[in-house]
């Protein structure tokens, strides 16, 4: 494999844009997970959906636009997404989670009338649901460098800050941080992450690579920090193995990539059980 | 006499139609251990909310260090530790250090690292609490007393001068409210730290405190704690509509 990634730009453009999702899709997935906000990542990822299918559309019915990335459109009808959301959780404040069905479902729903309306789509449909290998394009994986410097500059300024958000978000707000804008621009951080994510891991599956190596890590890491690096390992180690094992089986990235979390998230769940018994033995036998 | 930390005058609360709180006036002066009593339901909450900030009174004045709350401009100077119970989510993976340190979030400033003293500054806060053992464990892993204690440490790693606690002894145990009690008596007499409690169980208030009000919507006893205790249990029925019993 490694001959074809000098070889072929396509899998240069693959290789890279997993390495660099696998880190930041996780580093936000911590802040996402500890806020209780899996969902809405799931819930991002299908509005992002709609955009692709909407730009998918017009590429096929306008011939001017018939070289657009779909990966712009995703990003707006991503953050806009996040944006509703947000308005939808503030007009329920005692029913927060209803905003990610309304949202959700109005996404597949948008997705499958420009699924219709196009008349069917190509593979080119499969690839941005589960993901693929040999679609990722040049453009595609400046737009994820591009993403990525903005999640760093995001944390760099706010880390300390979504620090006590996420943990006590009470206690943000009566010592008078901007909680409420900080909010704002993570909800839109999360957006672009997801929409950056979809093209390795596809829209149906990006909320696995935010969730799951956070998953894995919770179980094992002490204290926030910990939590943090022991997720972007598990996320960088998911991507790799799910990318060459794709590679080589020639099957979709996405499945690959969330099968191998899983089998980490396995491997960790049963192993801290293992070395738990044998603590409590230890301690026995003393 | 030097001004007072806290001066409410007038106060004047309400949401939609239900008044909460009525011609509050209250002055609390440097070095005080006040303990506000007020059952559920009394305004206690937004009689907080109000003095930090995050409520505007409907009417009256709340002057904070001698300056107008609106426009207060060292909210780090008031350390505020909220209800245990509802605050945080106590899988959180955090540790006790890292707690601590989040104190000084405001107190550094947007867009600023955290000084490279932190860690030596939370050792501190958490020295003055008793949980100096406790600084590499995960936070889901203590007590809830044991929390709140860590709680007041974060709250005092950016060294405030007034430490305001809503019902600091939900979730401890019964026979360890004296020993936190003790804790908060100590801040209060060797660090010269200011504090107000607010509680509606009367049966856990200290004989440590020095000051008590009654809080019912208005402010209905204001004073030392020994004139406190010559209130008789009818007045204090008459305020709070049922038996309450008096501290020990």
């Amino acid at each position: 494999m490694i001959e074809a990634l000098l070889n072929y730009e396509f899998l240069q453009n693959a290789f890279f844009s997993g390495l660099i999702i696998g880190i930041i899709a996780p580093l936000l997935g911590v802040f996402i997970v500890v806020r209780r906000m899996s969902l809405i990542a799931d819930a991002l990822s299908h509005v992002t959906l709609a955009g692709i299918a909407g730009s998918l559309y017009i590429s096929q019915t306008f011939s001017a636009f018939a070289l657009l990335n779909p990966i712009y459109l995703g990003i707006v009808a991503s953050v806009s997404g996040s944006i509703l959301i947000e308005r939808l959780r503030r007009l329920y404040k005692h029913y927060e989670e209803l905003a990610i069905p309304i949202i959700m479902s109005g996404g597949i729903g948008l997705s499958a009338i420009f699924v219709s309306l196009a008349s069917g789509f190509n593979t080119d449909l499969m690839s941005y649901l589960f993901g693929s290998v040999s679609a990722v394009s040049r453009q595609d994986l400046w737009v994820i460098i591009a993403i990525a410097i903005v999640v760093f500059i995001f944390l760099f300024l706010f880390f300390k800050e979504m620090f006590v958000l996420s943990f006590d978000e009470e206690y943000a707000n009566a010592s008078g941080l901007p909680a409420k804008w900080i909010h704002f621009i993570f909800m839109i951080v999360v957006a672009l992450v997801i929409a950056a994510s979809m093209r390795i891991v596809g829209i149906l599956l990006v909320s696995s690579l935010i969730t799951l190596p956070v998953a894995c890590s919770m179980r094992i890491a002490k204290g926030f920090k910990q939590t943090i690096l022991f997720s972007i390992l598990f996320g960088e180690a998911a991507v790799i193995i799910g990318l060459v094992s794709a590679y080589y089986l020639n099957l979709a990235p996405g499945g690959t990539i969330v099968v191998t979390s899983i089998i980490i998230l396995l491997i960790v769940i049963v192993a801290k059980k293992i070395v738990l018994k044998a603590m409590q033995k230890g301690e026995q036998v003393q | 006499m030097s001004q007072p930390l806290i001066e409410m005058k007038n106060v004047s609360f309400q949401y939609e139609y239900t008044q909460v709180l009525k011609n509050i006036s209250l002055k609390v002066e440097e070095g005080d251990f006040l303990a506000i009593l007020g059952p559920n339901g009394s305004g206690k909450s937004t009689l907080l909310k109000i003095l930090l900030g995050l409520l505007k009174p409907m009417s009256g004045e709340v002057k904070l260090f001698g300056q107008s709350n609106e426009t207060f401009a060292h909210r780090e100077w008031i350390g505020y530790v909220s209800q245990k119970s509802n605050a945080f989510n106590s899988g959180f993976p955090a540790t006790v250090e890292e707690v601590v340190k989040s104190g000084l979030t405001k107190k550094i400033g947007l867009f600023k690292r955290m000084p490279k003293d932190a860690k030596i500054l939370a050792k501190e806060a958490l020295a003055s609490v008793g949980m100096e053992d406790f600084s590499s464990r995960n936070i889901g892993q203590l007590s809830g007393g044991q929390q709140q204690r860590v709680f007041i440490a974060r709250a005092l790693i950016s060294n405030p001068k007034i430490l305001i606690l809503d019902e600091p002894t939900v979730g401890i145990d019964h026979e360890n409210v004296q020993s936190f009690y003790d804790m908060l008596a100590k801040l209060n007499e060797e660090q010269n730290k200011t504090i107000i409690l607010v509680t509606h169980d009367v049966d856990t208030v200290s004989n440590r405190i020095s000051h008590v009000a009654c809080l019912n919507q208005t402010i209905h006893f204001h004073g030392f704690k020994e004139e406190f205790e010559s209130i008789s249990q009818t007045e204090l029925e008459n305020w709070y509509g049922h038996a309450v019993r008096k501290i020990h």
